[in-house]
């Protein structure tokens, strides 16, 4: 096995294009090496991308974020301007593990594993967050809900890397709030969650929104009859309970030890109901 | 196989170190460098036993690979104590009998100086969710909390 810290992201989408056998990222690692320590992959290359220089940023810009690939998710927390700007991305992504793990776990990292009950990926989806990809063609950007297409798979071609996820600048009367369901108070997986990421007219009235679930199918879905229920309403019980229909309707979840197909659809419309409340508080509505 | 040649900081001295380039920090330290506080009790970033600070930050240390700690900053559980003199926290887990078997200890001590570090006036429950990533099988987490409870109040006195 070889380990390489190349200096460029070009360098690095080189390295991973040019490899014979198997091809590993390192950002944080908490993923990879727990997959080496179990024997479920085997690298014959690592490319560790935190010496490319900012990729441990968060940038901020005229346009919004660019939070870099290597940038730990514990870092999220302690930027305020994010913070304030986007809570329910950084509360999905300070949930992911434990203080040791959130030293280290990047939510680029927990995209790419992904899986479909990743904590930061709802949030991210709800946010209508981009990814930039380079690789051998270039530069492209997409939406991160292309990113994951099914448990462990990703549309990533080889030789290309996610170097830094976009989140919009907020307008006025906006909220985003992430929830999940666990059967603990923490360091666990979870069994449903939901994104909600709402803007306000200047009456309160939803003008768009965006509302994503977890754990509900073999990646995580963005549920676009929830914005068509939300847009329009103060969210009035009647507009609260259609939601939470829907989003029960759009699952298409498994049975297993962690929670049942019925119990998963249930939840998953409370969960979309209580998020969506706390994204409109946030965004100033009453 | 050729090793990957490593120049870190470790307790504050220079140290230069080969490893292979799928071994841990956490294997580096222990069977390399002889540092044997740090413990492997899942190897997997989930009991915490093997806590270090990697510049600034609380890692596990069998989540990081020995090459990765090239140009850092590395603190282990042996750069605790003062000399002959312990930290508060050693102190106080002694006092607290915040220990009963001692794997998990090291890995307490670290991360509660991390705590510390960030956060000097925790409430009860900022400590419990702080040492989340800690897992001890012996003491019930109570004594541990108490201990650091005391060396927090301790230390802002100090």
């Amino acid at each position: 096995m070889r380990y390489i810290r190349p200096l460029s992201i070009e360098d690095a989408a080189g390295l991973l294009a040019g490899s014979t056998g198997t091809a590993a990222i390192l950002a944080g690692g908490s993923d990879l090496l727990v997959r080496m320590k179990g024997g479920f992959i085997e690298p014959d290359l690592i490319v560790d991308i935190k010496a490319i220089e900012g990729l441990n940023e968060i940038r901020e810009t005229s346009e919004g974020f660019g939070i870099g690939a290597a940038v730990p998710c514990a870092v999220l927390g302690e930027s305020k301007a994010l913070k304030k700007a986007w809570p329910g991305v950084v509360e999905a992504a300070n949930l992911i593990g434990s203080k040791q793990v959130q030293g280290r776990c990047t939510i680029v990292g927990n995209l790419c594993n992904a899986s479909p009950a990743a904590d930061s990926v709802p949030a991210l989806v709800a946010a209508g967050a981009k990814a930039v990809v380079v690789g051998p063609g270039g530069r492209r950007t997409i939406a991160v809900e292309a990113v994951p297409t099914g448990p462990g798979k990703t549309s990533l071609a080889k030789g290309e890397i996610i170097e830094a996820i976009l989140l919009d600048r907020r307008p006025p009367r906006a909220g985003d709030a992430y929830l999940r369901f666990i059967p603990r108070t923490e360091m666990d997986i979870a069994v449903v969650s939901a994104g909600v990421n709402l803007t306000l007219d200047e009456q309160g009235r939803v003008k768009s929104a965006r509302l994503a679930l977890g754990a509900v199918a073999a990646t995580v879905i963005l549920v676009e009859e929830a914005a068509e229920v939300l847009v329009g309403s103060k969210l009035d019980e009647a507009t609260l309970e259609r939601l939470a229909k829907v989003c029960s309707g759009a699952c298409r979840p498994i049975d297993d030890k962690r929670g049942t197909i019925e119990f998963r659809r249930k939840v998953a419309g409370v969960l979309a109901k209580r998020a969506a409340i706390a994204a409109y508080k946030r965004a100033g509505g009453k | 196989m050729a090793g990957v040649a490593v120049s870190t900081t470790i307790n504050g001295d220079d140290v230069e170190y080969l490893c292979q380039p799928d071994e841990t920090l956490l294997d580096v330290l222990r069977d390399r460098l002889g540092l044997t506080g740090a413990k492997e009790g899942c190897g997997t970033g989930d009991c915490g036993a093997c806590s270090i600070i990697l510049d600034d930050r609380l890692v596990c240390s069998c989540l990081v690979l020995g090459a990765e700690a090239e140009g850092r900053r590395v603190e282990t559980i042996e750069g605790m104590a003062h000399g002959d003199s312990l930290h508060p926290l050693q102190q106080k887990f002694l006092e607290h009998a915040a220990l009963q078997c001692g794997i998990c200890t090291p890995g307490f001590l670290i991360a509660a100086k991390d705590l510390l570090a960030k956060n000097p006036d925790p409430t009860e429950e900022e400590i419990r969710f702080g040492l989340a990533g800690n897992l001890c099988r012996c003491t019930g987490y109570d004594k541990i909390v108490r201990a650091v409870q005391d060396a927090a109040s301790v230390m802002k006195g100090a």
